[in-house]
């Protein structure tokens, strides 16, 4: 049933006024971690750091002087942000052990703001995946595959298969984060999105994924994975939450020279009413081959949703979208190869016991810390690099690159405000079927809808919409103006009341419920 | 036998003067201890990124000027890939597909024979100037088999500057280093000592037939002075001419002088040739330089670069500086070249004019054939000389009193250069060295030689 629309809890407002305590809230978190391991989303639970955190927050509210809206507010972070004196391991063998000196920019802001780290959430191998299952720490299960809503749809099994297999996967790449979030282990949790990498996993694990428009917010501590595509990712329970991190996040850093220098002003979202201003449009390339019946009818009716509120709903085209998926995959795997290239063992990270020449050594020590898939993709990128080559692939790829953005440029200069698309082509699949095709066919087939937002670098957000028949969720993407994320985020704001998508139901969570998300159904934070 | 055409060209790597590096804060110092001028991003990190230092877009900017060259309004960074121990990312950020300026020119002179007598001018054409990220050192412990890697210098910002292939030997070669150095001095963009590795030559040599195309040429490295670039760059050419004559060909190679034995040898690092995998450097957008035309009203100064301003504000260059030198003093071009060329031979030289009653046109004659040749003599710089401007000054003052002749003068200088302590006046009064100007005491002494010599003065004395 859906339980939205209910009280709804302010975690911050609880903290201010006392009712909840920062270190409770953290341990009640902490705990929750636990009881959930079977998730897998964590790689690295920082306890110790993050209970001396609760304490420092707690301080301060007794004070009266807490530092924001994140003070004392348990969040999570993908393991490829670099975190000074916590573990960063890209779950990569590669960077297994390595302790970052420094914070990544956007861990340093909500640092500073006062929010407790929980941890380091699992994901694919250097973001390199579209299902959170090929990082070297094992793969991320989705919470609702132990949802009541999941297991009610399913269908019931006999008493010898483990009820284990039945497990579906996150999506990826930041499907640990995305996880944390779902299973209400944390209130916020940082992704990055560099083909769809944080939309994915927040469209099958029911929660809001917001990728910000290239350049907005600093890719300063961000282990890269395409320089040019990659965008910190925000996850949350709700758009308003999504919008209040974004306001802390976003801004110049000098330490980023691809971040704009504009003063971003953080904005509160209006409660829109009247949408009859608003133009939608739908591109009809989406409707890709692959999309499931059940999504095709859910983008649809979301459709008909606008244009009964008095919206206009028109379709559009968006040519070039069939070429997408190539084109990534050359501009992606070069600068995965010119980005890996760092990695020799010499001065951090693993290096390999061979020791017979400066070559051998490094030649083992990356045989020794990549996946197949991060050495399929340099191989892959240095062949496209290669002199002989660079005209006919590279060259050729950014071209297409720019009419992949221009077609954006042109809708939205037609008069489009927002464009609404589905995020992936179906609901979760169980892991079982997930691994029956390899990361690069994988990585082809779920991207398509998302990826073209990173080409062209504009803001993009997955708003949960309803469950499918197996139970599980199901959202639809909202993509907007470059640097218009207020716009967007309105818009989506007002669809996500309109759909009232229902609150997980998971036995772990209503056991560490009862004190603190009593009455607090959608447990945001804002 | 059919003359050969020598082709000469230069890639020159000058390390920039500045207090940090091309892309990160960390200092730039000679001799620090090993790693301890290292960033987060000079030894590449993951998730760090390069942020561009103005001083060294500056630098390059009047260098640029300075050699006549277009500046680009617009330049590009990208990656150079190849994987070595110095090179932590794996890749060097240069600028390969659009520099900061080209199309320029150096002039510079050359004595013919040696002789200071007659210089000619010559003119190379400069391709083009790129930033780029120096690599750090790594050191070779044979014995222990292992390499030992300092990134102090990983990152610090180079100027490469391409000669075109306009020069035909080591002398000219020689000459047109030498006069960009002084140039980079002269604008402090880069220290320019090639000892302290400020300055890295690389030469591309070949020859051909007179009205043929040119010939394969190979790369020499490892030249260490302007002297050994000469004598590597002429070993060259004669090695090519004597290989191509005897029947055997030229390979694309990058060779090493080896300033032992004089030659240069095949270097055996590199195996066929690299393929850099070039690609634009994603994470630094193009480098936007302004002039007074085109620079938006609300700007802040501080953050662009105004290629007029910089204009405005450049120093006499050599060139510039030799015939202010000719002008004001009289002297000749040559003169002027020599004084130049000489670490503070200007400064000694316009003290002691200062200082003197004699004409700077004389005086130069005794800085040039006396002070410089005495210098060189005993491998000593300006700054070493035992004798000051004050002591020479001194000295001819003397002689322009005609208190002593000028072959005293000479040997009062050859006592000066002992540093003994001792003034001119001192060492005349020593040695006896006073012109006689009495008339009468002249007298007395010729009719005392001719006195003592009677024999000869009856055969000199007809009748």
């Amino acid at each position: 049933a859906a339980l939205r629309g209910g009280l709804r809890f302010q975690a911050s407002a609880a903290l201010r006024e006392g009712r909840v305590a920062p270190t409770e809230l953290c341990q009640r978190c902490l705990a929750l971690i636990k009881s959930t391991r079977f998730l897998n989303a964590y790689i690295t639970v920082a306890e110790q750091t993050a209970l001396k955190q609760a304490e420092e927050s707690e301080k301060r509210y007794r004070r009266g002087q807490p530092l924001g809206v994140l003070d004392g507010i348990p969040i999570a972070v993908k393991d490829n942000f670099n975190t000074a004196g916590i573990e960063t391991t890209c779950a990569s063998n590669m960077l297994k052990g390595y302790i970052s000196p420094y914070n990544a920019t956007v861990v340093q802001k909500l640092l500073d703001q006062g929010a407790v780290l929980l941890g380091k959430t699992n994901l694919d191998e250097f973001a390199m995946g579209s299902g959170s299952t090929d990082g070297v720490f094992g793969p991320v299960r989705n919470p609702w595959s132990y949802s009541r809503q999941y297991k009610e749809k399913s269908i019931p099994k006999s008493c010898s298969e483990d009820e284990e297999s039945d497990w579906v996967i996150t999506g990826g790449s930041s499907g640990g984060s995305a996880a944390a979030v779902s299973s209400f282990t944390c209130f916020a949790a940082l992704g990055s999105d560099t083909g769809g990498s944080t939309r994915n996993p927040a469209a099958h694990c029911g929660v809001v994924g917001l990728k910000p428009t290239y350049g907005l917010i600093s890719r300063h501590g961000l282990i890269p994975l395409v320089n040019s595509m990659d965008v910190p990712g925000i996850l949350t329970r709700s758009v308003d939450d999504a919008a209040v991190v974004l306001g802390l996040l976003a801004g110049h850093d000098p330490k980023d020279s691809t971040t704009i220098q504009d003063n971003f002003k953080p904005f509160e979202l209006p409660n829109l009413t009247d949408v009859s201003k608003l133009s939608i449009g739908i591109p009809k390339e989406y409707r890709a081959p692959g999309l499931s019946s059940e999504i095709l009818a859910l983008w649809s009716k979301a459709a008909d949703l606008f244009k009964n509120a008095g919206a206009k709903v028109i379709e559009v085209s968006l040519p070039h979208t069939c070429y997408s998926i190539v084109c990534y995959h050359v501009l992606c795997t070069a600068e995965v190869a010119s980005n890996m290239a760092r990695f020799d063992g010499l001065e951090y990270g693993h290096r390999s016991d061979m020791n017979k020449s400066t070559e051998s050594m490094y030649a083992a020590t990356r045989r020794e810390g990549f996946n197949d898939v991060v050495r399929g993709r340099i191989l892959s990128g240095n062949y496209f690099l290669l002199k002989q080559n660079y005209e006919n692939y590279f060259i050729k790829a950014q071209k297409v690159r720019r009419l992949i953005a221009n077609d954006f440029a042109k809708v939205f200069k037609s008069g489009v405000d927002i464009l609404l698309t589905p995020t992936t082509l179906s609901d979760a699949v169980p892991y079982m079927e997930f691994i029956k095709e390899d990361n690069r066919t994988r990585s082809a087939q779920d991207d398509i809808l998302t990826q073209a937002a990173n080409m062209a670098g504009l803001p993009a957000i997955n708003v949960p919409t309803a469950l499918s028949e197996r139970g599980l969720p199901v959202g639809l993407q909202f993509i907007g103006r470059s640097f218009q994320e207020k716009q967007l985020l309105t818009v989506a704001k007002w669809f996500e009341k309109q759909v009232k998508f229902p609150m997980i139901q998971l036995e772990e969570v209503k056991r560490h419920d009862h004190n603190v998300f009593q009455h607090q159904k959608s447990a945001s934070f804002s | 036998l059919a003359p050969w055409v020598p082709v000469v060209g230069l890639e020159i790597h000058a390390q920039i003067s500045s207090n940090s590096k091309l892309f990160s804060g960390s200092q730039v110092q000679f001799a620090a201890p090993p790693n301890s001028l290292v960033s987060f991003f000079d030894a590449s990190l993951p998730g760090t990124l390069p942020v561009l230092n103005k001083r060294c877009v500056e630098a390059a900017v009047m260098t640029g000027l300075a050699l006549n060259c277009s500046i680009n309004k617009k330049s590009l960074f990208d990656r150079k890939h190849y994987f070595y121990a110095d090179l932590p990312a794996g890749y060097q950020i240069t600028q390969q597909r659009v520099p900061i300026a080209v199309n320029g020119s150096l002039s510079y002179s050359l004595c013919i024979d040696n002789k200071m007598s007659q210089m000619v001018m010559k003119t190379v054409r400069i391709k083009q100037i790129q930033l780029e990220q120096d690599s750090g050192k790594s050191l070779h412990d044979d014995t222990r088999s292992q390499t030992l890697v300092d990134l102090n210098r990983a990152g610090v910002g180079l100027m490469e500057v391409v000669m075109e292939p306009d020069m035909c030997c080591g002398e000219e070669a020689a000459a047109a280093v030498r006069e960009l150095q002084l140039i980079l001095q002269t604008l402090g963009s880069s220290q320019a000592v090639m000892a302290e590795g400020h300055l890295r030559v690389d030469a591309n040599v070949s020859v051909h037939h007179p009205g043929e195309p040119y010939g394969v040429r190979t790369e020499v490295k490892n030249i260490n002075s302007i002297r050994f670039l000469a004598k590597a760059v002429d070993y060259e050419i004669q090695r090519q001419i004597e290989e191509l004559e005897n029947g055997g060909t030229i390979l694309n190679e990058t060779r090493a002088f080896d300033s032992k034995l004089g030659c240069t040898v095949p270097m055996r690092d590199k195996e066929g040739k690299q393929d850099y995998r070039f690609m634009p450097e994603p994470n630094l957008p193009p480098l936007i330089l302004y002039d007074a035309e085109s620079l938006p009203a609300n700007m802040n100064h501080q953050q662009v670069v105004n290629i007029d301003w910089i204009h405005e504000r450049l120093p006499d260059l050599p060139s510039v500086k030799r015939a202010k030198l000719v002008e004001r003093y009289g002297i000749l071009p040559e003169h002027s070249f020599t004084l130049l060329n000489e670490d503070g031979l200007t400064e000694f030289y316009e003290s002691v004019v200062k200082q003197t009653q004699m004409k700077p046109k004389k005086v130069i004659g005794w800085i040039l054939n006396n002070l410089l040749s005495y210098l060189k003599q005993h491998s000593l710089t300006v700054k070493e000389s035992p004798v000051s401007s004050f002591l020479l000054a001194d000295l001819l003052n003397l002689l322009e009193k005609k208190e002593i002749s000028s072959t005293a003068a000479k040997q009062v200088l050859a006592e000066l250069w002992k540093g003994e302590g001792k003034t001119p006046v001192e060492i005349v009064k020593e040695k006896k060295l006073e012109l006689i100007q009495d008339q009468k005491e002249l007298e007395q002494i010729c009719q005392a030689v001719i006195d003592g010599q009677e024999n000869e003065v009856i055969t000199m004395v007809p009748g």
